[in-house]
């Protein structure tokens, strides 16, 4: 792989606007990893007032989101990007993308906290959500850091790790079916934790294909390997 | 699992090699102007020769139909072969193989003389046509395949020198292809002209690829990327790096290439 990425252009103007979008990137990067710990809170402190705070930080999310398509498609047209300009512009779009939609997970979790704020606590299934929560929030990081760094061996680990979100979501899932059949009291309640589960689930596929962006950047080259996959549930019944 | 046909699957490395070049050498004097270069071009192929200005291009292509016999101080060493025949043996006549060998040069150069004409040499000369009415045939296909027919067929004893210079150009790619060559070189042939009328040569460029392998130096890299399959980069006389044209305008090998396509300071 050439180091030409870091040379400057002879047009100076083509490298400003490229730092401005990737500006764009870290920026929105920020705002998603504040939305996950602040919906996190919201949730283990029944605090309202941080959701509706989550709910409509995300506003800003989505405008990132379109200010950054907005340039990339006038930079496409304009400039014409090959190598790995083209590729770091391909991955911005995408990365984007996945940035926005954790944007809109996080959101969703808030706005369930709402709701579970006045719900009787579950036994340890907060605990458990605060876990996935950190996780993906610390895969998060290190996908942004890789993309930064250019550091393609600490997006494979990011890749690696999506397996453990997953088994955490597989035990939160058998742990809420357990609590519905015991009580059908519990649905209400464990339906909005199953889904804030989902969510967080979700998320660490959206990191996940962020780290992939990095193995394409760096090495010009798709992730070759199945990703792992250990969310089980879609094959769970509930008669053993 | 589907079978996901992939953007690599046209089977442009199928195709058979055309011209094989071995460790080609060309000196202008001291100035060593081409170092080392090997490369395979393939027949039914368009192959693009990018790279900075005096980085060599043009001398590579005028080695392919021994052009640079005509430069007194230029002297080229290594292996050129057209289909296994080494041009530059004692026995190949350079008249005929640039009949076998076609070139289009950067500003159109038709001769002061009719359309007709214009096209109808070559074939003269090379004793193509038995009478009158073959030769007919040949002019007429020639200007088919330069895509000019439909705006000269009216006017063909008309002077050449009076077409617009996108037409003058496809004049000049009709003239080459009238000796029914097999290579068809063509220096910087847009740089003359608007974005019409390069437009124009691009499409019929791509028509030429079905017939032809097709050899074309051009300093603007989104011309090469839009027209050709394969791309070679060249640097002070070293070909860095040759692949297909979508890896090395996505994903070079070599960061002079990257630094070269992107706009960088190399
Ligand atoms: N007819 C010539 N006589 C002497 N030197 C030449 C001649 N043509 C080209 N050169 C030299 O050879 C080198 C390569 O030139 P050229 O093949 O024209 O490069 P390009 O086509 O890539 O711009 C340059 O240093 C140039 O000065
Ligand atoms: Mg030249």
């Amino acid at each position: 792989m050439s180091q030409a990425g870091e040379r400057p252009h002879i047009v100076s103007s083509y490298d400003r606007e490229l730092e401005s979008i990737q500006t764009h990137i870290m920026k929105m990067g920020g705002l998603v990893e504040a939305a996950i710990t602040d919906a996190a809170q919201a949730l283990v402190d029944r605090d309202v007032e941080r959701a509706e705070a989550v709910r409509s930080a995300d506003k800003a999310i989505d405008a990132l989101e379109e200010l950054i398509t907005e340039e990339t498609s006038k930079l496409m047209a304009l400039r014409s990007p090959a190598g790995v300009d083209l590729r770091m512009i391909l991955s911005v779009m995408r990365i984007s993308g996945n940035l926005e939609r954790i944007g809109d997970y996080a959101k969703n979790i808030a706005k369930r906290s709402i709701v579970l704020a006045d719900e009787p606590d579950v036994n340890e299934s907060a605990a458990a959500l605060r876990r996935m929560a950190r996780e993906v929030e610390l895969m998060l990081k290190d996908a942004l850091d890789s993309y930064i760094q250019r550091d393609e061996e600490l997006a494979e680990v990011v890749i690696a790790r999506d397996r453990e979100v997953d088994q955490m979501y597989n035990a939160v899932f058998r742990e809420f079916l357990t609590y519905m059949m015991e009580d059908p009291r519990n649905i209400t309640h464990c339906m909005h934790l199953h889904f804030i589960a989902k969510n967080y689930e979700r998320m660490g596929d959206h990191v996940t294909a962020i780290a992939e962006q990095v193995v394409y950047l760096t090495s010009g080259q798709r992730p070759d390997n199945d990703r792992p996959k250990a969310d089980m549930t879609s094959e769970i019944k509930l008669e053993e | 699992m589907y079978d996901i046909p992939t953007l690599q699957g046209a089977t442009v490395d199928s195709k058979e090699i055309k011209f094989k070049c071995r460790d080609c050498q060309v000196y202008y004097g001291d100035n060593h102007a081409i170092k080392d270069v090997s490369c395979d071009l393939q027949d039914k192929t368009v192959t693009a020769f990018i790279g900075p200005s005096g980085c060599g291009k043009s001398t590579f292509l005028r080695c392919l139909n021994r052009m640079n016999d005509t430069i007194d101080v230029a002297r080229v060493t290594g292996d050129f072969m057209l289909d296994g025949e080494n041009i530059y043996d004692k026995k190949v006549d350079p008249v005929q193989l640039r009949a076998k060998v076609g070139m289009v040069f950067q500003k159109p150069n038709p001769f002061p003389k009719s359309i007709y004409d214009n096209v109808a040499y070559g074939p003269r000369i090379h004793g193509l046509a038995k009478n009158k009415a073959e030769l007919d045939e040949i002019v007429e296909k020639a200007l088919r395949r330069g895509a000019i027919w439909d705006e000269v067929k009216d006017r063909l004893d008309s002077s050449g020198t009076g077409l617009s210079g996108g037409q003058q150009q496809r004049l000049c790619i009709a003239r080459a292809v009238a000796t029914e060559p097999e290579v068809l070189l063509m220096d910087e042939p847009c740089s003359a002209l608007d974005p019409i009328a390069t437009a124009q040569v691009e499409e019929l460029i791509d028509e030429l690829r079905e017939n032809y392998s097709v050899v074309i130096v051009t300093h603007s890299m989104q011309q090469a990327a839009r027209v050709s399959q394969k791309t070679a980069f060249f640097h002070l006389g070293n070909l860095v790096e040759f692949g297909d044209t979508g890896q090395i305008f996505t994903n070079p090998s070599d960061p002079r290439t990257e630094s070269y396509i992107t706009g960088r300071i190399g």
